[in-house]
């Protein structure tokens, strides 16, 4: 993989480096940055913040109350057992059955989606310096440009103020 | 003290897991040996019988029960006041949030452990998994020791992820600061963090989402780990107040190993620059609310009981407040509500010192409460030929120091390959969402408010 990249040391630089990359006319979902925490306090810090997230805890919830409340009623009414006069299917027992797979899948399901969504390897996605862990760095870089674009990029990567901009 | 940023957080919470001294390891082996004790105890009475132990007819709840019942209120350090920290987005969170989790799963592992110690035959264990046994009948769901399990597991798990999931980001840090078989090991555990914006988002929405599910659960674990008592016909025991009793009890028992465990990273890691008198302060502030809030509920207990008058329940009140057990209960009072209304109460006593004085009271008057609910009610039931005493044997001794030793040895060897501190929160502290700002505070920085 090619890259042409710059390491910033404030999100302030950072952002004006993204500003540039884009009056370059490099897309959005061209530019890669990396930082070693959330950059709330910057517009490139709120990319990509539209998920499923909810809905899909939600519906692991939804799962998870429908395994309980299956589980309890199949076994329930397969085995039907006389515990001081109550019910063979009894509500009240049975939704803490229910309650805690209800969250256990909405849990689980959370997780899963984080993982499917953020930290599996997908297209591209190579492009690191561990600059940005060690010593604070954010980077902003455009992965396997065209050679002609190159020198553009580097001018607007290095414009900010104490930009180091290298290749990869 | 200075307030370190950057590069300095990165270098001050790594240290900890490539610098060794051999304190580390002196204390390992010495954890380590109770820890051996503990499992040669427990090895003994799964060879010789349960006829070691001092658990005899009428009372069959013991020790046992008694350090299940307090591990799984000491896991309500973590997850749950955690959580609701992190919702409630207080700042001064973030370098108590991992000290707080990781309790919560070493104390949930320990206190899962003694319904295994206690059932006598551990390779039967299984029975109380939901799948039908050998007599083809499955376990009954209208038992709260199936409850249990249910809810147990549901907190571990969540527990579990709720504490793996923000390490990852710590763990990019490490891979990225060591070298050797130490950086291909923590490149495993990253799974390619790199810190895109889209991977910082979903994890936060991750947390968020986890943070609102496991507070419903935290207090459903405790709430049903007192119907195991409420549920029976023990004098005492039937009472509605039980389960917001419990739960009160396992946070006020949490943030007091909470202050402990994380007043003595400070000393051991030179965290004092992170773990500030500020946290101590506010967590002590939170357990003074919590010693009211106990002291409120014992009341509550004590003075519906003796209105009612039952005999049974009297007998049983009489034991605690002026008979036998009377040491252990006042002891108790002592140590969970005069000794943190003195020490936390009064500003000038409200120091770390102060705090952790406090907490090893709390720890030691909530195990007593634990001991106190379970054995005088059990050895004053309603029949009267079942009346009796218990006292503990020297293997339930050596297995209950054994865990707190466990605990010890678990958080040491945590702190060891984990960050204890969360590294990007820490560092996420500097770079706050503009909309979490008041523009009270906003004013504040700016130096000049105006009344």
């Amino acid at each position: 993989m090619k890259a042409v990249y710059g390491l910033y040391t404030d999100g302030a630089s950072a952002q004006q480096a993204v500003n540039r990359l884009r009056a370059a006319g490099v897309v959005d979902a061209d530019i890669t940055i990396i930082s070693g925490q959330p950059m709330e306090d910057q517009e490139f810090g709120h990319r990509d913040k539209a998920t499923w997230m909810w809905w899909l805890a939600c519906l692991g919830g939804l799962i998870g109350m429908s395994v309980g409340f299956g589980l309890a009623w199949i076994t329930e009414m397969s085995w039907p057992m006389n515990v001081g006069g109550l019910p063979t299917f009894a509500w009240w027992p049975n939704l803490i059955i229910i309650f805690e797979l209800t969250m256990l899948g909405s849990i689980l399901a959370t997780v899963a989606t984080l993982v499917v969504s953020a930290l599996l390897p997908g297209k591209g996605g190579a492009l690191y310096d561990p600059a940005v862990t060690v010593e604070g760095k954010i980077l902003v870089g455009v992965e396997n440009p065209s050679d002609d674009a190159v020198p553009e990029l580097e001018r607007s990567l290095g414009a900010p103020a104490g930009a180091l901009v290298k290749m990869q | 003290m200075t307030h370190p940023t950057g590069q300095q957080i990165t270098r001050d919470l790594v240290r900890p897991l490539l610098l060794t001294t051999w304190r580390f390891y002196v204390m390992i082996a010495l954890f380590g040996a109770f820890v051996v004790a503990g499992l040669v105890a427990w090895l003994s009475q799964v060879y010789f019988g349960f006829g070691l132990s001092g658990i005899n007819w009428p009372v069959f709840w013991g020790f046992y029960i008694t350090n299940f019942v307090f591990w799984i209120g000491i896991s309500h350090a973590g997850t749950l006041i955690s959580a609701i920290l992190r919702l409630v987005n207080a700042g001064w969170r973030r370098p108590v949030t991992r000290c707080a989790e990781a309790i919560t799963t070493f104390a949930l592992l320990i206190g899962a452990m003694f319904p295994l110690i206690h059932i006598g035959r551990p390779w039967l264990a299984f029975w109380l998994i939901p799948y039908p046994s050998e007599r083809l009948i499955w376990p009954n769901f209208r038992s709260p020791l199936v409850w249990d399990f249910f809810a147990i597991n549901t907190y571990l798990t969540g527990s579990l992820l709720f504490l793996l999931l923000p390490m990852i980001p710590d763990f990019a840090v490490v891979r990225d600061s060591t070298t050797g078989i130490r950086q291909k090991i923590y490149r495993v555990l990253a799974l390619g963090w790199r810190g895109t914006p889209k991977q910082w988002h979903r994890l936060e929405s991750a947390m968020q989402i986890m943070a609102i599910a496991i507070i419903p659960v935290a207090v459903s674990v405790h709430t049903i780990v007192s119907f195991d008592f409420s549920m029976a016909p023990v004098p005492m025991w039937q009472t509605t107040i039980f389960g917001p009793y419990f739960v009160a009890g396992a946070i006020f028992s949490g943030i007091a190993g909470l202050i402990i465990a994380m007043a003595v990273l400070r000393r051991l890691l030179h965290l004092e620059d992170y773990l500030r008198p500020l946290h101590f302060e506010n967590l002590g502030k939170l357990m003074l609310v919590m010693a009211l809030l106990w002291g409120y509920f014992v009341f509550n207990e004590r003075l519906v009981t003796y209105y009612g008058n039952g005999p049974h329940e009297m007998a049983v009140f009489w034991r605690t407040q002026r008979l036998s057990f009377a040491p252990l209960y006042w002891t108790m009072v002592v140590c969970n509500f005069v000794l943190p209304l003195i020490l936390l109460g009064i500003r000038r006593f409200r120091t770390i010192t102060g705090c952790v004085i406090a907490s090893f009271g709390v720890v030691i008057g909530m195990w007593l409460e634990r001991y106190l609910i379970i054995v005088p009610s059990l050895g004053a039931k309603y029949l009267p030929y079942s009346h009796g005493t218990y006292t503990p044997e020297l293997v339930e001794v050596t297995i209950t120091v054994a865990t707190f030793a466990a605990m010890c040895l678990l958080y040491m060897l945590f702190a060891k390959v984990v960050p204890i501190i969360s590294i990007w929160e820490l560092k996420a502290g500097e770079h706050p969402s503009p909309a979490l700002i008041p523009p009270a505070t906003e004013k504040h920085q700016l130096g000049d408010l105006h009344l």
